[in-house]
Formats: structure tokens, sequence, C-alpha cells
């Protein structure tokens, strides 16, 4: 065991701390900029055709455009569509005769209905603290040398461990299968020199993979750009080496609340606390070491 | 399905509220303080926004799903806890036992501790997703995975007291023989070796599940070991008084006392500390098994303290009692995790108030 594998803190190199040599090629990940997101899922198809995931049931969620509902053991990109309504408008308006022109545009702009739709394509975080990782008792959960989070299929016995370690809710044990599943960040592609499916598919590049540290500057100036553009709700979201996780292998540019999107606001690895957590079981155990002695010792 | 439990609750909540800053949208959408509870609109009718004394602790989702997946274990790993805690206390008890010069209370102690490690072993194997690769459990020791730790303590603990037991089980005949005077040698260092791992084995399933991302259990990384092993003494105890004569007993007795104190007291501290994560100790099934686990536990304690040492009966009734009392706490707690998972407020609210009050979570 590694001294210098660290579990939580600042952490650059998760690869070559995780055993591989200096020669390791350079952390992999996706930046998804979801303000050029068009909601077209072709990732999600891409992704289950290379990677043979299979059918993750017909569901119609009866709430967006979204029927695929979230992450799972069979969905390993899934895009979110966020309907952000404005109010009715106060005054009812004269319908009159059916015309030609679109509705509102008697009215002009500001009597038509304000809303925005806002897209998202979610997937596996890649974590550099991973809790699914950390936990794996099989160690059928392993970093690649791309920096990356995958499972072992031939090694995974369905402990379900790392279902409850990741902070995000990504990965799911399959039913019926009974083995977790994820994401791999298409390892065996990147292993050929490819790209993952899902970045290949995406027809407005709102998916882009690529070295982390070159995309994490690449976000860092859409940003910018995007805020001078008044758009000053963009934020970046697991792009900070420094937040709770160490920062995301793939990381977003959203432009509302982590949340709004089913992303937690402020995710943090359950192992950050893993000394405490023993210290406070060493007593528990050292208390009851100490009671069942001592209750030998009195009368009777 | 794969998506058996995911929350749909779709029309329960409207998500995110984009206003655009013209004037005239006025829809009140709720607000969510940090217990939860309705705090009044946002934004009023006529547009402006409310000025309260406390920033906002605005609950948004993602048309409320879940953010969460639902642990994958079902109430066999619950079954599990409570077998091995019962175990360990029994190792401990019988060890005691064994070295005080209880032959009734050892005995029963060690076979009761091989029967419960056996039955717990079970439960916890078929709770896998795969159960005949459990022996992949094997392949690695994992520091930073409490279930890895577990595995080689419970590789330690289960031959020793197996060992201690197996000397209980030695039929006369073969008492003489070389295998026989081997097994009864060999009977003490094992009790003591499944004694000195107890605590452990006793211990180890709180840290196993304060340390995910599931609400319930995390924030309650202070108390569950306690809670865990003060269980484990309480039916260790309660196995005690239902395996041995009253005259020998006392020692369980006490045990159970000690046991059944530190559980009440432990769970009552949990749920009061928790803030909204809390709830979940007090709605639905957690809080169905907890009230029964302190029904029971309260009821057991109490006989073993009034009867304990004047009826076998009463005694073997409080055992029982605090068997069921046992049982009922691990049931609670892993329902109360469930349930912390099934909403996303339980999520959100705690990370938004870490982050209004402390900021966003930084490494250094």
């Amino acid at each position: 065991m590694a001294d210098h594998h660290r579990v939580y803190g600042p952490e650059t190199d998760p690869a070559g701390d995780s055993g591989y040599g200096p020669d390791h090629p350079p952390r992999k990940g996706f930046f998804t900029d979801t303000s050029i997101c068009i909601g077209c899922k072709a990732c999600e198809v891409a992704c289950k055709q290379w990677n043979d995931v299979p059918d993750d049931g017909f569901d119609l969620l009866g709430m967006s455009y979204d029927n695929t509902g979230a992450l799972g053991a069979s969905t390993w990109r899934h895009v979110a569509f966020i309907e952000q309504p404005a109010a009715p408008q106060p005054e009812p308006v004269d319908l009159g005769m059916p015309g030609m022109r679109p509705p509102g545009a008697a009215t002009g702009p500001e009597g038509r209905e304000q809303f925005r739709w806002l897209m998202s394509s979610d997937v596996c975080k890649h974590c550099t603290h991973a809790g699914c990782l950390d936990v794996c008792p099989t160690g059928a959960l392993f970093r690649t040398e791309f920096g990356t989070v995958v499972v072992q299929q031939d090694i995974c016995n369905g402990c379900g461990y790392c279902v409850s370690g990741c902070p995000y809710g990504v990965i799911q044990r399959r039913e019926g299968d009974g083995r977790a599943w994820k994401c791999t960040l298409c390892y065996d592609r990147l292993k050929d020199g490819l790209e993952p499916a899902c970045a290949h598919a995406c027809p407005t590049k709102s998916i882009q993979f690529g070295d982390l540290d070159e995309l994490r500057e690449r976000a860092g100036a859409r940003v910018e750009q995007l805020h001078e553009q008044g758009v000053t709700e963009a934020r970046l979201y697991g792009a900070d080496p420094d937040d709770g996780v160490g920062g995301n292998g793939a990381f977003f540019l959203l432009l509302d609340e982590p949340e709004v999107y089913g992303f937690p606001p402020d995710p943090v690895v359950p192992t950050r606390d893993i000394r405490r957590m023993w210290t406070f079981a060493g007593l528990a155990a050292a208390a009851l070491t100490a009671v069942a002695a001592a209750v030998f010792g009195g009368q009777g | 399905m794969s998506r058996r439990s995911d929350g749909n609750r779709a029309h329960a909540r409207q998500q995110g509220d984009y206003r655009p800053s013209a004037a005239g949208a006025g829809d009140a959408v709720e607000r969510r303080g940090p217990g939860g509870g309705q705090l009044g609109p946002l934004v009023r009718a006529d547009g402006s926004r409310e000025q309260g004394m406390v920033p906002p602790a605005e609950f948004r989702s993602y048309y409320g799903r879940q953010i969460l997946k639902t642990p994958a274990w079902e109430d066999k790993i619950a079954y599990y806890f409570f077998a091995g805690g019962l175990s360990g206390g029994s190792a401990l008890l019988a060890a005691g036992a064994d070295l005080t010069g209880r032959p009734a209370l050892r005995r029963g102690a060690r076979v009761g501790g091989l029967a419960a490690l056996a039955a717990g072993t079970y439960f916890l194997i078929a709770d896998l997703g795969r159960p005949e690769r459990f022996y992949r459990m094997l392949r690695v020791a994992k520091p930073t995975s409490p279930m890895s730790m577990g595995t080689w303590m419970l590789a330690g603990y289960g031959p020793a007291i197996g060992l201690a037991a197996a000397a209980e089980l030695v039929p006369k005949r073969w008492q003489g023989t070389v295998p026989g005077r081997l097994v009864r040698v060999l009977a003490r260092p094992a009790g003591l070796a499944a004694a000195a791992l107890a605590p452990g084995v006793a211990s180890y399933g709180a840290v196993l599940l304060s340390q995910t991302a599931v609400p319930a259990w995390n924030a309650a990384h202070e108390e569950m070991p306690f809670i865990f092993t003060a269980s484990s003494a309480a039916s260790a105890g309660g196995l005690g008084m239902i395996v041995a004569p009253v005259s020998e007993a006392a020692p369980a007795r006490r045990l159970a006392t000690y046991g059944a104190v530190v559980e009440l007291a432990a769970s009552q501290r949990l749920e009061r500390r928790m803030g909204v994560v809390g709830e979940v100790y007090g709605t639905g099934p957690a809080a169905r098994y907890l009230q029964r686990a302190s029904a029971f536990t309260a009821a057991g304690v109490l006989g073993s303290v009034l009867l304990g040492r004047r009826s076998r009966i009463a005694a073997a009734a409080s055992g029982l009692a605090l068997l069921a009392g046992g049982l009922f706490e691990r049931l609670g707690l892993l329902h109360a995790g469930i349930q912390s998972t099934e909403d996303p407020k339980y999520v959100v609210e705690p990370q938004r108030r870490r982050i209004a009050e402390h900021g966003p979570t930084r490494t250094h």
C-alpha cells in the first residue's frame, strides 16, 4: 500500500498515485458545456450502442422531454431537460380568428410566455477521490492509466457498497445481473486512441473529450466568454480540484444551481472522514471491551 | 426494474424557477426552510422578493427526483449486522465465563456465538448481487473499505469462535481422542482470540454504513458505533440470560443493562442532533422499527433488572425481548438510510446549509 495514495486532499495525479509509472498518459476527461446542448440524446444512444448497455425500460415519466430519468446501471449518459416556466399571463389573450402568424406575434415579444429550457448530458464524474473506488472491497473498481474509474465486471460480486459510496448517485447494481455498472469513459476506445462514443456523437460539441488540464482551461475561457455576453448565471461544476471530491474528471458548465440539474450542490467523498469514523468505532469497541471485563468483576 | 425506487415525484414539486427580469413573473414557488417546512412564498404576487431575517434555504431539485441511488442492501444486511453483533458480544461473554468458571454461560455463549455468526454469514452472502463470488472479498485487503476490513476481521474471528464452540460440541466418546483433546486444549486460546476480535466485529458495521454518501448514515457516524456495540452487548446479554441458569447469568444481566442503556441514550442523541436528516428516523418504516427497538429493549432491561435474578422464565423472556430490540434497531438504522436517499431534500438542504454557513467544501 503506497503511503502517498491519498483518500482526500490535494491530488494532481490520481493515476500516478495508483501505481502507474511516470510515462502514463495524461488524465482524460469530459467537459460538458450544457449551454450548447440541444438535448438530441445522441450521446445516450451512442453510449448504449458502443457499450452494449441493455434496455433500461420504456417509462414515460410525465415531467419533461426526459424519459430516461437518471443515470443508472443501464444508463451511462442521461440528458436532463429542465423547463423553467414563468407565470401565466395576467390577462386573458383574445385568440380571435385563426391566422397565419405565430402565436404571440400580435402582442410582441413581451407578451409571449417566458420560459427557457436547460439541457444537460449527465455522466459519471470520474472523481479524483472516488467514493465508489475507495469502498469497493474486491478491487473490482480500479483507477485506469487515464485517471478514470472503471468496474472490472469479471471481479465484481455485487456487494453494493459502491452504490452508496457515490455522492452523485451514478453507479448502480443491475437488476437481474447483480453486478455494479457505470460509465467506463469508453476505456476500450481510449486504449485505441479514440474518443468516447458520446463525445464522438455529440453534434454541437457540448460534450468535449480531452486532457483534463486542457479542458479546464477551455472551460474557464468559455465561462468568461459567456459572462461577457451577459450570461452571468454560467458557472462550472466539478472543475475545481479543491472541492469535496478533489475535482471531477467529467465536469460541467451549468446555467443554474447544480441541484436544478439533479446534482448535489456540495458533494464530499465519504472517505474524507474515515479516520474520524474509525476513531469513534475504536472508542465504542474499547468501551465494549471494558464493560465486558467489568461485568465479570461484581458479585454473583 | 433498474429504476425500481428512483423517486418519481414529477408532480410533487416544481423544479427550478427561472425568472426573467421582466416584471410580472409573479408565480409563488414553494420555499423550504432548514427544517423542511414551508416558510411561505419566495416571491410575492407583485414580483417583489420577500425579505427574511435568515437567508432563504430555498430547496430546488430536478423534478423532485432522488439524487442518490437507493442502497442496494435489503433487510438481510440488517439481519447480518444483528447476528454479527450478537456473535461478537457472545464471544466476549463466553471468554469472561471461561475465565471466571461459569461453564453453562461459557457453553451457551460459545455455541450461540457460532450459530449467530453462521446465520450472519449466510445473510451477508445472500445479500450479494453475485453470491457465488463471495470469496472475491479475499482478493484484496483495503484499508479504505470498511467492508474489506470487516471481511478480514471475520476471517480471523470465524475460525476462533468456531474452534471455541467446537470444544463444547465434541461428543463424549471422542473427548479422549487426540483431535478431541486438542480441541479442548485450544478452546481457551481460541475463545480469547475471538474475544479480542469481537469488539471490532461488533463495531465495524457502523463505519461501513457511515462511510457512504447516504445522509442518515453519514451524519450519524459519531453515535452509530456506540449503537452497534451497545446493541451487541444487549443482545449477547439477552442470549446469556436465555442459555445460562440464573445463578451464572449475573454478568449477562449486567452486560444487557449497559447495552440497553447506552443504546437508548445514543439513539436519543442521534435523533436530536441530526437536523433535517433526523426526520427520517421519525418517519416511515424506520420510525416503526426504531420504536419497536426501544420498546423491546426497554422491556427487556426492565424485566432483567426486576425479575432476572428470581425466575429463569422471566430471564429468558427478557432475553428474547432484548434480542428482538437489537434486531429492530438494525432494521431501523437500515431503513433510515434508505429513506434518506429517496428524497433529494436530504441531500440538497444539508449541503446548501453547509455552503451558507462555511462556504463550499475545500480540501485545504
